[in-house]
């Protein structure tokens, strides 16, 4: 049988774009991923009590806005607090490169700008997936 | 990746490893939920900590051992949730609608969990679960517990581990149970057999869907669910429920209890109270019917009969000795035996006495 890698993909912020984070989701879907979509306007705490009653292995962070993009690192805090560090932790989005290294410090595993293709963010989950269960 | 074990693997005596006396130590909160144990697991879901419950269905639901080892654990401590199914065509307001009785659930004290249902792609076996992004208001909620799932490959409008799921919830302590079915049209209707009560929900404008629906999904509804009420045409679509609810009449599943049909506007609420109210006089019906055991039965005869079919074919599979169903299979492309007559050689291969 197979053990899907379930995917929490979220927006924190206020703008309302979605066509970002539906082609990935897609992307994911056709590689074989459970994605479960929350929508919009997620806040941290949003985000981490959903993976943790999904139980995901893969929280995707999406935000066009600075601002909101400060709370990727929130998510991993509330995570650890709540004893599901084990969760791999991505983001994406429009994100200069020294914020990228910023959000990489806080325990984002790995930041996808707006140059990054959905089957890179695939691929990535992929790999990391592997060397995790192997 | 290491294969997991499948249901019908043999039990194996578990080590006591390190990782798993690190977890019983002290600061197990902090520790995760990763390196526990089954039991440990079971102890943390009956006191009702939600990534325990979640990682018991994740195991559950990739067939593992540690999952069916907890779940053993739970089960006699289940038995007091209200399970409680919404099917209906795909949009018509059924996730709009479970976020609604959350909320008027939770008014009213009760601790609830979601258990919805999208579908796989046939195609990569992946799913985009969507549901959920209407009961997000409810995701901090301590007393919500909502978990998004994937058909993989069930017909029938459930997932492959809905039983399994609402049996954790259930030992979870979780006083309802809501369960959204994907969008379906006709004959999927395995929620019936999982919840004590399925609320049918429709829409107006179905015309002559409602023809086309009527087989059999009106047959099966406690409870029906006019919603998108602020839509035109609501009038005559429940002028023709209400005809065709009528025609079902005699033939009723609880006798005495007369199927409502109410109408709702889930997004602002209109009509929600009504059908919690309905909701729970059903289950008083059930209760002073001798209903809930009846229906414990049925799903508990649906659950039993599923695992058996699944253990049994897979110990037949993993008896059948190296090279011997290949050879059966290409003795069935040659035509030197039929297929019939090679299945029945690896069953009874199965049922010799070793
Ligand atoms: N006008 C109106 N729109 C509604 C009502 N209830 C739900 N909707 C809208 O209908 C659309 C579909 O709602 P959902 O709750 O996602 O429907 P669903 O049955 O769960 O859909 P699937 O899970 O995809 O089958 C959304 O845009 C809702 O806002 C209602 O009572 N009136
Ligand atoms: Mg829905």
């Amino acid at each position: 049988m197979a053990r899907p890698i379930r995917v929490l993909v979220a927006k924190l912020g206020l703008d309302a774009h979605t066509i970002g984070v539906t082609v990935v989701a897609k992307a994911m879907r056709d590689a074989g991923m459970e994605v479960i979509y929350s929508g919009l306007k997620q806040t941290p705490e949003m985000v981490a009590a959903t993976a943790i009653q999904e139980d995901v292995d893969v929280v995707g962070l999406s935000s066009l806005s600075a601002a909101h993009m400060r709370h990727f690192p929130r998510v991993v805090e509330l995570l650890r607090e709540q004893g599901a560090s084990d969760k791999l932790v991505i983001g994406g989005g429009v994100i200069p490169e020294e914020d990228a290294e910023d959000l990489k410090r806080g325990g984002v595993a790995e930041v996808f700008t707006m140059g990054a293709e959905t089957g890179d963010i695939v691929a990535y989950i992929e790999q990391w997936w592997t060397s995790r269960t192997a | 990746m290491d294969e997991p074990n499948r249901l019908g693997a043999r039990p194996e005596t578990r080590p006591a490893s390190p990782a798993h006396s690190e977890a019983k130590s002290s600061e197990g909160r902090q520790a995760g939920v990763a390196r526990r144990s089954p039991a440990e697991l079971a102890e943390r879901a009956l006191e009702g900590e939600q990534s325990a419950g979640a990682r018991l269905i994740r195991l559950l639901e990739n067939q593992e051992r540690d999952g069916i080892e907890g779940l053993k654990a739970l089960y006699p401590h289940g038995g007091r949730a209200h399970i409680v199914g919404i099917t209906g065509p795909p949009g018509a307001g059924k996730s709009t609608l479970v976020d609604a009785l959350i909320a008027e659930w939770r008014r009213r004290e009760r601790r609830v969990a979601v258990i919805a249902v999208d579908p796989s792609s046939p195609f990569s076996g992946g799913a985009i679960l969507g549901d959920r992004v209407r009961m997000q208001r409810h995701a901090t909620d301590p007393g919500v517990f909502i978990r998004s799932m994937a058909t993989r490959g069930q017909l029938g409008g459930l997932a492959r581990t809905s039983f399994e799921a609402s049996a954790v919830l259930d030992a979870m302590g979780y006083d309802v149970i809501l369960v959204e079915t994907v969008g379906v049209g006709q004959d999927e209707l395995d929620v019936v057999e999982l919840a004590h009560t399925t609320a049918v929900v429709n829409v107006p404008g179905l015309g002559d869907d409602i023809q086309a629906i009527k087989a059999g999904i009106l047959e099966v509804g406690d409870l029906f669910i006019l919603n998108k009420a602020d839509r035109p045409g609501a009038d005559e679509t429940e002028k023709q429920l209400r005809l065709m609810l009528h025609l079902r009449e005699g033939e009723e599943r609880d006798a005495g209890f007369e199927p409502p049909l109410l109408r709702t506007v889930a997004p602002r609420g209109d009509g929600i109270v009504e059908v919690v109210d309905a909701c729970t006089a059903h289950y008083e019906h059930l209760s002073t019917t001798g209903g809930i055991e009846r229906k414990t039965a049925v799903r508990g005869h649906r659950f039993l009969v599923e695992l058996v079919r699944e253990l049994a074919s897979e110990a037949v599979f993993a008896r059948a000795a190296a090279g011997e169903l290949a050879q059966l299979v290409d003795d069935v492309r040659a035509r030197r035996t039929d297929p019939y007559s090679a299945a029945e050689r690896l069953v009874a291969a199965m049922l010799k006495p070793s």
